[in-house]
């Protein structure tokens, strides 16, 4: 998912009423939560979660059809629960930012649980075209971290 | 007995269990407006009480070592949604003092126990000999491990009178036992047992036993607070079994002496407050000749529960909850009243005479009501029962004013009942449900399988 699209979802979540928007296309998920009071992880009462898009902002997308062209890549998940951090430490340097070539096996970020910080490294090389979690926040088991292209 | 409680009892609480146990106890927080966390592997992403949750958390992929036996998982994920205590169901880690430990260290409240309290009952032989000082009645035996000595063994033996079962101290549940007959037979017997033992649970050690010819399964629901007040909730009869599986069970048990009854509850309610139990558990007995002689005790809610909360008319998950929360019980043993009888039949998700198991999509399902019929399922239409569990995917319970009446209801309520797309053992059910040594009530343990292969020998 490139920037610009983000950019057009953060922009429709702050600009409506939603308080959550998150939206799959096949193996990428992006989920948007506006000032969390609690940890985004409340899906929907009832199944399936409905993406709450006003008709105006965005052309409605019936279930399986893609939003944007489906992007090739490889998707790193979370092996484990926890708090994810882009940063070995608070307020310090991200171990990768958008556009930054990584190796297997190199440290994209940390999750943190049970007072014990995690390296997560990437499981192959290329390109980072995007993170799908967001700082500070918590992850769970297979919950997408990374777009790797 | 009023539903909310004027005090909040938790904020949150972290359901550390699945299917229709984790419905359950989401309902009984949902009630009291607590909020739920449950957790979930992979293959339980649509569960119905996943869906129904406050928040859930994947833990991880579907085999429960990865996911629900995952103690750091479990915890972490309550870390990361500030629950406050968390509620072990049964099976898993329900009965795993470790893990109550870790909870209770993290600076959760287990919902259950105190884990030291788990881990006297967890060793059989440490269980027994806590109950035979507390005056509760146990299976003659060997009052401990057995010593290496052959000639001690054969002494034990004799003492205790043949037909004796061996056991392991570090088993349970039914496994890891020998049955010998004949002095002549036990000490190659003892040998291969102690073998088994090790190679099952890392422990040779053996204890022995009377082995009862044609005992009943009776067991007893306790409730205990922090305060010392234990209360026994009655009897239940879980006879009907296969291979140490429960089927029927009910409540409370049919044909029982009423003095040995009311003895052996003083004494499970004098064993509970001398230990200092906390929380719901059940002393479980076998019952031959009039006489309950104690094997085991369950530290967690039990899935047959719901047969004592119809006659009694409480709620033993809430009132787990409310203990839990360090509030006093609100009743004393005088106060609980018991009204009719009930029957639970488990639904598993397996062939009804081969038994096995039949995981896939429900595709059409539905569930019978109906005056005193209750069904504890999480399963709804188009669900996929998925393969890595167990096969139970619900339990009807039917309660009636008698134990024919109740009898009665559950026959309709099984006819009624539609479940397409898989296979279930509904009509194993509706069988015994006819059966007359059923209808007279008062079978054995071994009734059910010396039934079920009369009927495959007919075939």
């Amino acid at each position: 998912m490139d920037l610009r699209k983000l950019k057009t979802l953060i922009d429709l979540v702050e600009s409506s009423g939603i308080a959550e928007l998150e939206i799959q296309e096949g193996e990428e998920r992006v989920r948007i939560t506006r000032a969390p009071q609690q940890p985004a992880h409340a899906l929907s009462a009832y199944p399936p979660p409905p993406i709450h898009a006003p008709p105006t902002a965005l052309a409605p997308a019936p279930p399986g059809s893609p939003v944007a062209p489906v992007e090739e890549g490889h998707t790193v998940k979370s092996p484990m629960v926890g708090t994810f951090y882009r940063a070995a430490s608070p307020g310090g340097a991200p171990f990768v930012e958008i556009g930054d070539t990584v190796s297997q096996g190199d440290t994209l970020c940390i999750v943190e649980a049970m007072k014990l910080m995690n390296e997560i490294e990437a499981d192959a090389s290329g390109v980072v075209k995007a993170i799908l979690a967001e700082n500070g926040q918590p992850v769970e088991f297979g919950q997408p971290l990374f777009l790797i292209v | 007995m009023p539903s909310r409680s004027p005090d909040k009892l938790f904020d949150k609480i972290l359901i550390a269990n699945r299917g229709e146990i984790a419905l359950r106890i989401q309902r009984a927080c949902r009630e009291f407006g607590i909020k739920t966390v449950v957790v979930h592997s992979e293959a339980d992403r649509d569960a119905k009480y996943v869906a129904l949750a406050d928040e859930s958390v994947c833990i991880g992929p579907p085999p429960s070592a990865q996911s629900y036996l995952n103690i750091p998982a479990i915890i972490a994920a309550a870390e990361v949604t500030d629950a406050q205590a968390i509620h072990p169901g049964y099976g898993f880690l329900s009965e795993n003092a470790d893990f109550a430990e870790k909870v209770e260290r993290s600076g959760f409240v287990f919902i259950g126990p105190r884990p030291d309290t788990i881990r006297l009952m967890g060793d059989k032989v440490s269980a027994k000999s806590a109950m035979a000082k507390a005056g509760v009645p146990c299976v003659p035996g060997s009052e401990g491990v057995l010593p290496d000595d052959s000639k001690e063994v054969l002494r034990i033996a004799r003492a205790i009178g043949y037909p004796v079962i061996l056991k392991a101290a570090g088993g349970g549940g039914g496994r890891g036992m020998r049955v010998v007959h004949t002095e002549a037979a036990l000490l190659p017997a003892v040998a291969l047992t102690r073998t088994e033992a090790l190679a099952a649970f890392g422990n040779g050690a053996l204890y022995m036993e009377r082995f009862l010819t044609e005992p009943r399964h009776v067991e007893i629901q306790v409730l205990a607070d922090e305060f010392k007040n234990a209360v026994c909730l009655f009897d239940r009869d879980c006879s009907m079994q296969r291979r140490h599986q429960k089927i029927i069970e009910e409540a409370p048990a049919p044909q029982i002496n009423p003095r040995a009854l009311a003895r052996i509850t003083e004494r499970a309610g004098d064993a509970c407050r001398k230990i200092g139990y906390r929380g719901a558990g059940t002393f479980e007995f076998l019952y031959q000749g009039e006489e309950f002689f104690f094997i085991e005790m369950n530290t967690r809610v039990q899935v047959e529960h719901p047969v004592t909360e119809m006659i009694t008319g409480i709620d033993i998950v809430q009132e787990q909850i409310r203990v839990a929360a360090g509030q006093k019980l609100r009743f004393r043993q005088r106060d609980v009243v018991r009204r009719g009888h009930a029957i639970e039949c488990r639904i598993n998700a397996e062939d009804p005479w081969t038994f096995v198991p039949s995981p896939g999509r429900i595709t059409a399902w539905h569930a019978p009501g109906g005056p005193g019929i209750r069904v504890d399922s999480h399963a709804y239409q188009n669900y996929f029962v998925p393969p890595n569990y167990d096969s139970m995917i619900g339990k009807v319970i039917a309660h009636g004013e008698t134990r024919e009446q109740a009898i009665a209801r559950m026959r309709v309520a099984l006819s009624e009942m539609v479940v397409g797309g898989i296979r279930t053992n509904i009509p194993l059910h509706q069988e015994l449900l006819l059966d007359d040594k059923f209808l007279r009530g008062g079978t054995s343990i071994h009734y059910l399988e010396e039934r079920l292969a009369k009927r495959k020998q007919a075939a």
